[in-house]
């Protein structure tokens, strides 16, 4: 527990709770944009470079402004009506604090034995790259395949035929 | 003074000054000495840019550009700084006031982190991280947010379309701008800026080793100064700004220093990309012959980076703007095929041996497609008659 970890920890929570209490939508993307950055510099602060340089191209980068193009061309920008608060929140509230009962009786129990672990050496680029290459082609090349799929599938969505025009 | 002495001056200056702080801040210290230059240098290069810009654009127009400020106008940066420091900071009433404010911040920020991983001499760059080049690109995407940030807070019609065009031509860019630089890391086997310029450093006779000596590599550096150039939304790219159509684009609503933040910003990350062609494709800070290795390293990184610089001005004063689709199709249809193709040509020019026959092979496999996709970008459009003009009469 240094004291860069606690703030970055306290900034990643602070951009995430406000993702979900802000009114206006594109202030939540901003909010959430914020928590994954600080994402990204906790996994700098493991020295996983290359994760962490791709949370920051992929999510800051991508699914960030992706998210804001989604809000821009379905509905006003403006604040929500309804109020913060869903009907429900109590039921909500139970069932987040269950899950994170179990994840943190989880990791309370690993991290007895984790402390006999030697200290991991740095993963280079090269070894991972070396990984996904040989070792994990199959899975990488599935997911290729499945991505493929995915955007000819929302090309077709979108693409509209219009026979009256022709 | 030996020209090895001149070459690792700024070393020993560090060096120097470090020895001169406690043992406990030291870390802090050097970390402050490798940032502070980076901080003074690149901002004063873009005020000597933006007169050399207006000189050069204005010898291209044949009229004489600035030329009331000092001798011949080069003191004319200043002049601008004090008129954007003491104009009003106009925000308009119904702009989102926080986001308004950190957009500016932000780019400026983004733009400033890319400087850390281009080694500007020998041995002199900030942070030598493992995953240089991804870190480089990475931080590139941060400008998208803050354009996009600028362009929605202000609450104008023409910033938001600004900012859509803006945003829409960046990331169509972005894709063939990594796939060209794909090719030097499969070359260098390494994503480190610093192993990259490295490898380049070498010479055979009397030519060095940059990579944009070899077919793949030169094809790569073109491509890559391409998307470069859109990236910076410069001319003939230049429509997220283009004054006739959308006054300014997405930061239209800022005036005094904040506008010029944004013109540092992109100015700043003009000289990152370029800087990012040099170190992939031109051999970063070594010299262009054997004979000139005596010449300290940094200066040959600002000559080429300077060089550059006025490609860039040339290319803006000479090209004209693209029209929105024909930006589209140029970076989808042409731009996206010949990266990937280039990918593949750097790969048969790795298993084949050295000699004419590899250049040759692979001279061809670039050529005939390059010529073929250009044909296509042109298939499917209609011949446009002479244009007959009527008057009142």
């Amino acid at each position: 527990m240094t004291i860069p970890f606690l703030i970055l920890a306290a900034l990643t929570i602070a951009g995430i709770a406000a993702a979900m209490y802000l009114r206006n939508l594109v202030h939540c993307i901003l909010a959430l944009t914020l928590g994954f950055a600080g994402l990204a510099a906790l996994y700098l602060q493991l020295d996983a470079q290359f994760v962490g340089f791709t949370q920051i191209l992929v999510y800051v980068g991508a699914v960030a402004i992706l998210a804001v193009f989604a809000i821009m061309m379905t509905r006003s920008a403006g604040p929500m009506a309804q109020p913060v608060f869903s009907s429900s929140w109590i039921k909500g509230g139970c069932v987040a604090g269950a899950v994170f009962a179990v994840l943190a009786w989880a990791i309370d129990r690993s991290a007895t034995s984790l402390e006999m672990l030697p200290p991991q050496p740095e993963v280079a680029v090269r070894q991972i790259g070396d990984a996904l290459m040989r070792r994990f082609v199959l899975p990488l090349e599935i997911m290729g395949l499945l991505l493929t799929a995915a955007l000819i599938g929302a090309v077709l969505i979108a693409m509209q035929e219009k026979p009256e025009m022709q | 003074m030996t020209p090895e002495t001149i070459d690792r001056i700024f070393i020993i200056w560090k060096h120097w000054l470090l020895s001169y702080a406690p043992a406990g801040v030291q870390p802090l210290f050097s970390a402050l000495l490798s940032v502070v230059p980076v901080l003074a240098v690149f901002p004063l290069l873009f005020a000597i840019t933006t007169v050399l810009e207006r000189k050069g654009l204005g010898r291209i127009q044949n009229r004489y550009g600035p030329n009331r400020v000092g001798p011949y106008g080069f003191f004319q940066p200043i002049a601008d700084g004090v008129k954007s420091l003491t104009k009003e900071d106009v925000v308009p009433r119904t702009a989102d006031q926080v986001v308004h404010f950190l957009a500016p911040l932000l780019l400026v920020a983004a733009a400033f982190l890319a400087y850390a991983v281009l080694p500007v001499g020998r041995n002199m760059v900030v942070a030598n991280l493992n995953a240089g080049v991804l870190f480089f690109f990475a931080v590139g995407s941060l400008v998208e947010l803050a354009v996009f940030m600028a362009g929605w807070s202000s609450r104008n019609k023409y910033s938001l379309l600004g900012a859509m065009r803006a945003i829409a031509q960046m990331i169509s860019y972005e894709v063939p701008l990594v796939l060209a630089s794909v090719v030097v890391i499969m070359a260098a086997g390494s994503l480190s800026t610093v192993t990259i310029v490295n490898m380049q450093a070498s010479y055979t006779g009397i030519w060095p080793h940059w990579f944009v000596f070899t077919p793949w590599g030169f094809v790569g550096f073109v491509l890559f100064m391409i998307a470069a150039t859109a990236e910076a939304n410069r001319s003939p790219f230049d429509l997220p700004e283009g004054e006739s159509e959308i006054v300014a684009g997405y930061y239209i609503e800022y005036s005094g220093f904040k506008f010029a933040l944004f013109f540092l910003g992109e100015y700043l990350g003009m000289f990152a990309t370029s800087g990012m062609a040099i170190t992939l494709f031109l051999g970063g800070w070594a010299a262009p012959f054997s004979f000139l290795t005596w010449v300290p390293s940094y200066f040959w990184f600002f000559a080429k980076l300077l060089v550059l610089i006025a490609g860039f001005i040339w290319v803006r004063g000479t090209l004209p703007r693209l029209r929105m689709d024909q930006l589209m199709n140029f970076a989808w249809k042409f731009m996206l095929p010949m990266t990937l193709l280039n990918i593949f040509v750097a790969g048969a020019w790795h298993f084949m041996a050295a000699g004419s026959v590899r250049w040759l092979v692979c001279a061809v496999l670039i050529f005939a497609p390059s010529v073929l996709l250009a044909l296509g970008l042109e298939k499917g459009k209609k011949k446009i008659a002479a244009r007959t003009y009527r008057f009142a009469e």
